[in-house]
């Protein structure tokens, strides 16, 4: 062996590697909900702008997810979901994860502003941080009320699709703001009731792990009951209407039903199926959120094609 | 004269080095997009430096 060998990493990240950094299935959560709140705002934006704003909006929630994943690395090691993740697997290293994450929430935030306004920027980069900053490094492993206050970090999309079509903050962009913001408790508990010995493995404090699975499912029912009056009263903004209205009953009417089951059931009978009813209650939860804003993309869009005054 | 195998190594860092690149051509892209959907959307593509520009003074104001 001469002096000139090189100490050589076969463990090398490929491209892939550095995509999943930026934790895709998230990103198509903040690019649908960006979507819809770009669509329904009131003006046009032309399509390319529109395009490449939402572009720059989902690289900025990857941003904040890399950001999180550098931040994370030693928990995400100890959890069986996240340990194949790059960083914990030994792929990319944490400083790699360090700075691709802020080069992008740099590249994001800058090319926002260029391509449409910078109030929308701003909340892009506010949101970065409170991801990071409020809810990775502060809340996450301090509270159980980590995901409550946290969760504030993921309803900021369609408010900055909104900002972009608009330049400005409506009480319309605000109550998508809070639809997310209150379903993100109940989706969180729910995949943290049958989760819970990994975050308990992890030392995170969630609900579960502190207050106990029964609380969590008293929780649940108290934020599926905060959530309905909101998600409904968007159909009275100028957003809404009737096809969204009856959709957003069907949808929290069901939610609320199935968060009431969970409530009744125990761990004996929960441990029994393997968290069945819970699990179900998880994904129940995603498609929740995604009709709400699908809902609202139909109503918008009966709207512009003219057939207002059929309903 | 024989050529060593290829590793795995080399085919992970030729997928970065293609990812990258078409990265970069996507931005460039992007950014050349943006440019010419700004310009072609009217308004006012003259700005006021350090010298009066009459030109661009609303009419009313002169």
């Amino acid at each position: 062996m001469n002096e000139l060998t090189q100490q050589v990493d076969l463990n090398e990240a490929e491209f892939g590697d550095y995509f999943a950094l930026l934790k895709p299935r998230v990103m198509s959560l903040v690019v649908f909900t960006a979507a819809v709140g770009l669509f329904i705002a009131p003006g046009y934006t032309h399509p390319f702008i529109a395009f490449t704003s939402i572009l720059f909006i989902a690289l900025g929630g990857g941003a904040s997810g890399s950001l999180n994943m550098w931040f994370d690395h030693d928990i995400d090691a100890v959890m069986k979901r996240t340990k194949s993740r790059p960083v914990p697997s030994g792929r990319i290293k944490p400083g790699e994860a360090l700075s691709f994450g802020m080069w992008l929430s740099f590249i994001s935030v800058v090319m926002l502003g260029l391509a449409s306004n910078f109030l929308a920027a701003g909340i892009l980069a506010f949101t970065i941080f409170f991801y990071v900053v409020i809810y990775t490094m502060w809340l996450k492993r301090w509270t159980p009320q980590n995901i409550v206050i946290g969760g504030a970090a993921g309803a900021f999309p369609p408010l900055i699709g909104w900002a972009v079509a608009t330049g400005g903050i409506s009480h319309e962009s605000i109550m998508m703001f809070l639809l997310i913001f209150l379903w993100t408790p109940p989706h969180f508990w729910a995949l943290a009731l049958f989760m819970n010995d990994e975050y308990t493995a992890a030392g995170v404090p969630m609900l579960t792990v502190t207050h106990g699975k029964l609380e969590t499912r008293r929780k649940i029912v108290l934020y599926s009951l905060f959530l309905a009056p909101v998600a409904l009263g968007l159909s009275f903004t100028s957003v809404g209407g009737l096809i969204y209205f009856v959709i957003a009953a069907v949808l929290n009417a069901r939610f609320i039903y199935g968060a009431w089951a969970l409530l009744r059931r125990d761990e004996e009978i929960a441990n029994s199926d393997n968290y069945n009813q819970e699990r179900k209650y998880f994904k129940q939860s995603l498609s929740y959120l995604f009709l709400h804003f699908l809902a609202l993309a139909l109503q918008s869009m009966w709207v512009k094609i003219g057939l207002e005054a059929w309903l | 004269m024989s050529f060593r195998p290829i590793h795995d190594l080399h085919r992970r860092r030729l997928g970065r080095n293609i990812g990258l690149g078409l990265v970069l051509v996507a931005l460039v892209s992007i950014v050349f997009g943006l440019t010419i959907v700004k310009v072609s959307n009217g308004g006012n593509i003259e700005a006021f430096d350090h010298v009066a520009r009459p030109a661009l003074v609303p009419k009313g104001e002169e």
